[in-house]
């Protein structure tokens, strides 16, 4: 696009934004603080991914974006176009054919690669934040990695309510060494970030902070010996591809109680439909 | 009792501008002693608490302190990491407010829980049952262990402290004025627990009070402080019933007896 440089960032804070991606690398979890840019578009929408990817992409470089897993909503498609046309990239909607990834609550169902970047969008960076308001504090508690104070949190859930009750944002700790928030991810995907093949990058541009877990990273969700981690996901095969083991969405379609749980991973389920599967309500489709 | 000491000060000194807060204050405390700090308000007893326990720097002196394994250790040299160890398992800090150590917004059972997790305890279970053996020996019914602290009373926030405290047993206490702000009934009934539960589990105490009954009643020795100096020390005994210094004197005068 004329007028503008590659990939809309000036290559002066690309340069800044990529020492932070270094440093967050070389301290696996550890949230470094960086420049954050004015983006066109509001906070919340994403601005720290799209400045790291931004940073990160190359002319070679094929895009996804996804947002709550799906190829096709409104954060997904302007941030694609957004890159289609400041970068002139190639973009797809194939999580294999994607070089750079970014997204906003999912983690593709997709087993990721060596070759490739995921960058996730990050609105709260600092875990501790609803236990302990100053910041101050937290990042003395991250430096002694004192973090008694998340498992307080657990230990309350389970007194409570019988059970770890976060489903989403759910705490890791990284490399056995820091406590990471992992973006508003379900915890049904906590477990794809451990020992991952691929560089998986967080950018919060409100926050202005940037961390990173590099590929073949441990990454452990916090628990009890007594009271594992568990994935929840609603108990329902795909109604579209009758996948049993990928994150559902509910979708309610009627107003009589009727609802559809379809694979929340859009394109995870294009293939599987592609390929042969159908699940019930996909049968019911073909035949009216 | 053994010949060494487990805390040991030198020559403190501290001054908040042109105000002495502590002048050249020795200090010594043994296994399992409860030292008594008294003296009227303004007269240095918290600052010395606080400096004490490494929360202050001193302008000059040295505190000493021997771990477990017999080694001294220079609290106010320690590294951060090491000195915030020690204050989360082998030391206690008893406030006056116990709402500025408790989390408010957390279960009783969660707030003496707490520390254990932050030793690395990780059974929930486990944790769970410490907690309710813990509520029970400071008389808390065991069935407000999932009630929040703010349904709680005075005194029983008082002993919920204390509880959260002792969990991890550590070896030393720091108590500043544990019994302030109580009611009469209620202060005996605490400074009873105190007494046992200290005697049992041996843990040496430094307590800071102005309240001379309690002093008595709790403490082996006594050290009276008078405008960041300490003028007076002994046995508890000697000193409160054969005063020296004139103004311990007056202090021990100054004293109602029922």
């Amino acid at each position: 696009m004329k007028g503008y440089n590659f990939a809309y960032l000036d290559e002066q804070t690309k340069r800044m934004i990529r020492r932070s991606l270094l440093k967050a690398v070389a301290i696996p979890g550890h949230q470094v603080p960086f420049g954050s840019r004015e983006m066109p578009l509001p906070y919340g929408w994403g601005t720290g991914g799209i400045q790291v990817t931004a940073s990160v992409l190359g002319p070679d470089d094929v895009l996804k974006v996804i947002d709550q897993g799906a190829d096709d909503t409104t954060n997904a498609v302007s941030i694609r176009r957004f890159f289609a046309r400041t970068a002139g990239v190639r973009t797809t909607t194939i999580t294999a054919e994607a070089s750079v990834i970014q997204t906003r609550h999912r983690i593709p169902e997709t087993r990721l690669r060596e070759d490739q970047i995921i960058v996730y969008q990050v609105p709260q960076p600092e875990p501790l934040y609803r236990l302990e308001p100053s910041r101050v504090e937290t990042r003395r508690m991250h430096s002694l990695s004192d973090y008694g104070l998340m498992h307080v949190k657990l230990y309350e859930d389970i007194a409570r309510y019988g059970q770890i009750s976060i489903s989403y944002d759910y705490p890791v700790l990284v490399n056995q060494r820091y406590l990471m928030s992992p973006s508003p991810i379900p915890a049904f995907d906590n477990p794809k970030m451990d020992m991952m093949p691929a560089l998986q990058l967080f950018g919060a541009g409100r926050e202005k902070r940037i961390y990173a877990i590099p590929p073949w990273t441990q990454v452990r969700s916090l628990d009890f010996d007594d009271h594992p981690f568990r994935t929840i996901n609603a108990p329902h095969p795909c109604g579209l591809c009758g996948a049993t083991d990928s994150y559902l969405d509910e979708i309610v379609t009627d107003d009589r109680g009727g609802r559809l749980f379809v694979c929340s991973d859009t394109d995870h389920c294009a293939q599987r439909r592609q390929a042969g599967h159908v699940g019930t309500d996909g049968m019911r489709e073909a035949a009216e | 009792m053994t010949q060494e000491t487990l805390l040991s000060a030198r020559g403190l000194s501290l001054s908040f501008g042109s105000i002495p807060a502590l002048v050249s204050v020795n200090v010594d405390l043994w296994f399992g002693e409860i030292l008594g700090v008294v003296g009227e308000s303004g007269s240095g007893k918290t600052t010395l608490l606080n400096v004490l326990s490494g929360r202050m720097k001193p302008d000059s002196g040295a505190v000493w302190y021997r771990d477990p394994a017999g080694r001294l250790h220079d609290v106010h040299q320690m590294p951060a990491p090491a000195l915030r160890t020690l204050h989360r398992s082998d030391w206690g800090f008893v406030h006056q407010d116990p709402r500025q150590n408790l989390r408010m917004g957390v279960t009783a059972g969660g707030n003496v829980g707490e520390r254990l997790m932050a030793q690395g305890a990780r059974h929930y279970g486990d944790i769970r049952a410490q907690a309710l053996d813990w509520l029970t020996q400071v008389e808390i019914d065991a069935d407000r262990i999932d009630d929040l602290p703010r349904t709680f009373s005075g005194g029983m926030l008082q002993r919920l402290q204390i509880a959260r405290t002792l969990v991890t047993h550590p070896r030393l206490v720091f108590m500043d004025e544990p019994t302030g702000g109580l009611d009469v009934s209620v202060q005996a009934r605490l400074l009873d627990l105190i007494r046992t539960l200290v005697a049992r589990l041996k843990i040496a105490v430094v307590l800071v009070t102005h309240d001379i009954a309690a002093a008595r009643l709790l403490a082996h020795r006594i050290a009276v402080m008078q405008r960041g100096r300490v003028v007076e020390t002994g046995l508890t005994d000697q000193v409160l019933d054969d005063p020296q210094h004139p103004y311990t004197q007056l202090l021990v005068s100054s004293v109602l007896t029922a």
